[in-house]
């Protein structure tokens, strides 16, 4: 399925979009990507694989409203679409069938 | 907390991030930032607010947004521009009228005069290998001075047909233009024509309807023009037909080919036959001339091979001449050389007396700069008053932008206007062009036809509908789309004081140059004026003129004067050597007493019969006319006062000169010196240029140098002309039944010499008075535009008592400013240029300071007439309607 593929750091962000769900924005993912995952991101990388992601039809955005933490500035909220969820669960789903198809030899 | 994000990082992201995203973006990394500030310290913050800036750089954030507008397609929004352009000129049709109506004039004008530049550039093109053809010239030094001759002698031309045979393509010999009697069955017609060499009709790509190029291979044959084919045979086919020249030969078309356009060098050869009967007809050829290096009578033309140069030819034939003639000391002294004189400059840069006569050309640059001069003007008109109106619309840009118009918009609105303009124009200036090219074929002497396929034209109507459309429309659109709606809708908007400098030196450039042409119309006419003027010295009314075209002419002088004088209509009857309205011969060798060696100066020197004098009505200063009572008048002169003073013989009065002796010896020494005595002085007579001085010259029966050839006939001032040439016609009818009655009006021929002048003058009159027109044009639409724009202004004055003779006075004195500062400005330069021009006439008249006043106050009138109809206008209007409205 060309064109649904997902990358790895979209699958992340993807995520983090989710666990946001409702207050998703640029600077909210990247936190949340820097406390789940431990590591640190850059704005541009996020915001790169936000606007992937839209393109791709997994996630959607819309202006937000005028808050006052951000000096009266408008963030751009991103919901995950159907098409995203079904994206993760699909992720998922091959993650856990394949986990099941490893021996139990395997670890020993 | 004073932490910031670091500000360069800042600029750098306002900078390169598309405006739709940057506050969002900006949102995300100050809040991030504030975050980093707490958790990880303000340099951290600061290190990683740098990395994310620099992050983002990718093609996403940097795109600009697409506009939201919907989309229309490019014709939709250009409809919808021509609309608004057409509905501003219907609005408005006294400035379109003035716009379109100034542009186009001016237009009009150019593509005449480029049309002119075209067809004098284009001389002689109507030859296929023009580029190739060339006159074989002499260059030699003649007292000191080196000058060229373009009349060659015979030897020469054989000399180049042998020795020089491959040098050359084709290599033509011909006589020079001469008019003859062609007869075929009973009609005759004088005809002018050319003997030459077979080769001529292939050299000169002549385009045959008849026969071929080979026709003149027959040495009885001629080749005729379709005009002359026309004359004589009708339409049927002339070929074989018999045609007998000046009575006497007969020859046989061999051939009929096109008319030769008017601006090629040969278009009044209208028949071309053989250098054969060349030498049969002139039997004095063969006898003294073949082998004379000195006798100059011919023409040789040459077309060099493709691949070779003029320059590389002109040296190899230098030498021709002079290798010949080492036997003749005093012509081997004077260097001649042999030379290529090229086809392409035969009409641009003669040979007049040796040297080349810059004239033609700078007629070129002349006319040139004067159809430049009258374009710039109408676009200045254009320019101004697009300007000036635009002004007005800058409300109009307001709204506009208000309700959404960008500025790419404004600007193709505005270009669109002004393209449409100039379209409307163009196509009024190549109304007018068509509908004045016969007036200005007949005013310039030329056949000139509307190039419509020419894909040069089209090129450059279009080129200068696009510039002046992009000049005139520049202001508007580049400048009042830059408006801000607020400002201008508020009504703080104020145009710059300097917005109107441009404008100014505009008008002041327009006023400039119809100022300079004004003064130099001016002083061409008065230039003629005055040499109309100068006293002829001879009456021309009622003399009529004839050359002797054949020898039925000659020995008939008696008879033919008894039966004219017998109609009752003719007062006396001459022969003459030339008509008096040219001075056809001049000689030196004349001696006198107490005469100066080192004066040997040409004398004009022609043969008249007895009643010459009585003919052309000279006047005599001393002394008496030639008289067939004494047989020794035979031997008698009479030499005009130039002649007189220039033999110093005039001391103290003329009367001295009479009954002096004159020797006059020939050049070859195979005749022996005539003695005359003088008669008579008689006043100067202006028989060559009217502008130059006097030639001295003498009259006498009898000379060295040939014989007379002209007939003149004064007609009986009581008689109509008509009725007298009706008889004189029966005479020659009756006398000389072979020739054609063909006579010229000597008060005609003295006008053409004023030809010239006058076309230059009728020229300069005409581009003046457009000149004035377009700038008054354009001055009367700037002055309504300046009383329209300042009616509440003058609505206010009035109120406190302004008078309509104050208003007046504040409206036209701007303009008349500009106006004397043009005055100031043109007469030093039509002076400089007027005088230069004048220097090119002896006889000419003088540079009076009133032609320059009187220009400048007929400039200042104009003025004031065109600005005061606007300021009396407004200066009347009533201020309560003025006021009333805003």
């Amino acid at each position: 399925m060309k064109g649904t593929y997902l990358g790895e750091f979209e699958e992340v962000v993807l995520l983090a979009v989710a666990i946001r769900a409702g207050d998703a924005y640029g600077a909210a993912v990247v936190n949340e990507i820097e406390q789940q995952m431990n590591r640190s991101v850059n704005l541009g990388a996020v915001h790169s694989a936000l606007n992937r992601l839209q393109e791709k039809g997994l996630v959607r955005s819309e202006m937000g409203g005028i808050s006052a933490e951000r000096g009266g500035r408008r963030k751009r909220l991103y919901t995950v679409t159907n098409a995203g969820r079904r994206a993760l669960e699909e992720v998922r789903e091959l993650r856990s069938q394949m986990w099941e198809a490893i021996p139990k030899t395997a670890w020993s | 907390m004073s932490a910031a994000p670091p500000p360069l990082a800042q600029r750098l992201l306002r900078w390169f991030c598309a405006p739709h995203r940057l506050d969002e973006l900006e949102g995300d990394l100050d809040e991030l930032f504030h975050q980093r500030v707490e958790m990880e310290g303000l340099r951290q913050a600061r290190w990683r607010y740098w990395r994310d800036v620099l992050s983002l750089m990718r093609p996403f954030i940097i795109r600009r947004q697409p506009a939201e507008y919907p989309d229309p397609l490019f014709t939709d929004m250009l409809r919808n521009y021509i609309k608004i352009a057409w509905r501003n000129l219907t609005k408005n049709k006294g400035y379109s009228a003035i716009n379109i109506g100034g542009l186009a004039v001016g237009m009009a004008v150019a593509m005449l005069n480029g049309l002119w530049i075209w067809d004098e550039l284009s001389f002689n093109n109507y030859h296929q290998n023009y580029d190739r053809i060339a006159q074989v010239v002499k260059q030699q030094i003649h007292e000191g001075e080196t000058g060229v001759g373009q009349t060659m002698v015979y030897p020469l031309g054989t000399e180049l047909k042998t020795k020089y045979r491959d040098t050359f393509r084709h290599l033509v010999r011909a006589s020079f233009q001469q008019d003859k009697i062609l007869a075929a069955g009973d009609n005759k017609l004088s005809v002018t024509g050319q003997f030459m060499d077979p080769e001529a009709p292939e050299m000169l790509s002549l385009k045959m309807i008849y026969g071929n190029r080979a026709g003149l291979n027959d040495p009885n044959a001629i080749l005729i023009s379709a005009q002359t084919a026309r004359a004589l045979f009708g339409d049927a086919d002339p070929l074989n037909k018999v045609i007998t020249l000046n009575n006497q030969t007969q020859v046989k078309v061999t051939g009929v080919y096109e008319d030769l356009p008017l601006n090629t060098e040969f278009h009044k050869t209208r028949f071309l036959t053989t250098w054969a009967l060349f030498l049969q007809e002139n039997d004095w050829i063969e006898k003294r001339a073949i082998d004379n290096w000195r006798n100059h009578f011919i023409k040789i033309y040459a077309e060099i091979p493709a691949g070779s140069t003029f320059d590389q030819v002109s040296e190899r034939i230098k030498n021709a001449e002079l290798n010949n003639i080492a036997h003749l000391p005093e012509e081997s002294a004077r260097k001649p050389q042999i030379l290529l004189y090229p086809m392409s400059r035969w009409h641009l840069f003669p040979y007049e007396r040796g040297q080349i006569n810059k004239g033609p050309v700078q007629m070129v640059w002349l006319v040139g700069i004067i159809g430049g001069f009258v374009l710039l003007l109408a676009c200045i008109n254009f320019m101004n008053l697009s300007t000036a109106r635009s002004e007005k619309r800058a409300k109009e840009v307001g709204i506009r932008k208000t309700v959404g118009s960008v500025r790419g918009q404004l600007i193709s609105q505005f270009f669109s206007e002004s393209f449409l303009v100039a379209m409307l124009a163009l196509v009024v200036a190549l109304f007018l062009t068509t509908v004045s090219l016969n007036w200005f074929n007949n005013l310039v002497a030329k056949q000139i036809v509307m190039p419509w396929n020419n894909g040069w034209f089209w090129a450059t109507s279009t080129a200068f509908v696009f510039i002046t459309g992009l000049l005139a429309g520049s202001y508007p659109a580049l400048y009042l789309s830059s408006f801000q709606p607020v400002k201008v809708l508020k009504g703080t908007f104020r145009v710059g004081r300097f917005a109107a400098v441009p404008r100014r030196v505009l008008v002041v450039v327009q006023f400039t140059v119809s100022v300079t042409l004004i003064i130099s119309t001016i002083i061409v006419y008065r230039q003629i004026q005055y040499a109309k003027q100068r006293p002829v010295g001879y009456s021309r009314e009622g003399l009529i003129t004839m050359p002797m075209k054949s020898d039925d002419f000659y020995g008939k002088y008696d008879v033919l004067r008894r039966e004219l004088k017998n109609t009752g209509v003719v007062a006396e009857m001459s022969q003459s050597m030339g008509p008096v309205t040219d001075v056809y011969s001049g000689n030196n060798g004349f001696e006198w007493k107490g005469k100066d060696p080192r004066k040997d100066e040409s004398f004009g020197t022609l043969a008249v019969t007895h009643e010459h004098g009585k003919t052309v009505g000279w006047q005599f200063v001393a002394g008496r006319d030639f008289s067939r009572k004494y047989a020794s008048d035979s031997l008698g002169m009479v030499i005009n006062e130039a002649a007189a003073r220039y033999m110093g013989l005039a001391n103290p009065a003329a009367d001295a000169a009479v009954g002096e002796l004159v020797t006059w010896r020939w050049w070859e020494n195979n005749k022996p010196p005539i003695q005359y005595r003088i008669l008579g002085v008689i006043k100067d007579m202006v028989m060559e240029s009217p502008y130059e001085p006097i030639i001295p010259t003498v009259f006498y029966i009898k000379g060295h140098n040939g014989s007379v050839s002209w007939i003149n006939i004064k007609i009986r001032p009581e008689v109509t002309a008509s009725d007298a040439l009706f008889k004189i016609e029966a005479v020659f009818k009756k006398l000389i039944p072979s020739a054609p009655f063909e006579y010229k009006f000597v008060d005609q021929e003295y006008a053409a010499k004023f030809a010239a002048e006058e076309r230059i003058g009728t020229l300069a009159g005409f581009f003046a008075s457009l000149a004035v027109l377009i700038s008054c044009l354009g001055l009367f639409g700037l002055a309504s535009f300046t009383a329209e724009q300042r009616t509440k202004e003058i609505g206010i004055r009035k109120i406190l008592g302004a008078s309509v003779a104050s208003l007046w006075q504040m409206l036209s004195k701007d303009f008349v400013v500009l106006v004397i500062v043009a005055c100031l400005i043109a007469i030093p330069t039509a002076f400089y240029s007027m005088s230069g021009w004048l220097q090119n006439y002896t006889y000419r008249t003088e540079l009076s300071w009133w032609i320059f006043a009187l220009a400048g106050a007929g400039a200042l009138l104009i003025t004031l007439l065109t600005v005061s109809f606007q300021a009396i206008k407004a200066a009347l209007m009533n201020p309560v309607k003025s006021l009333r409205s805003e």
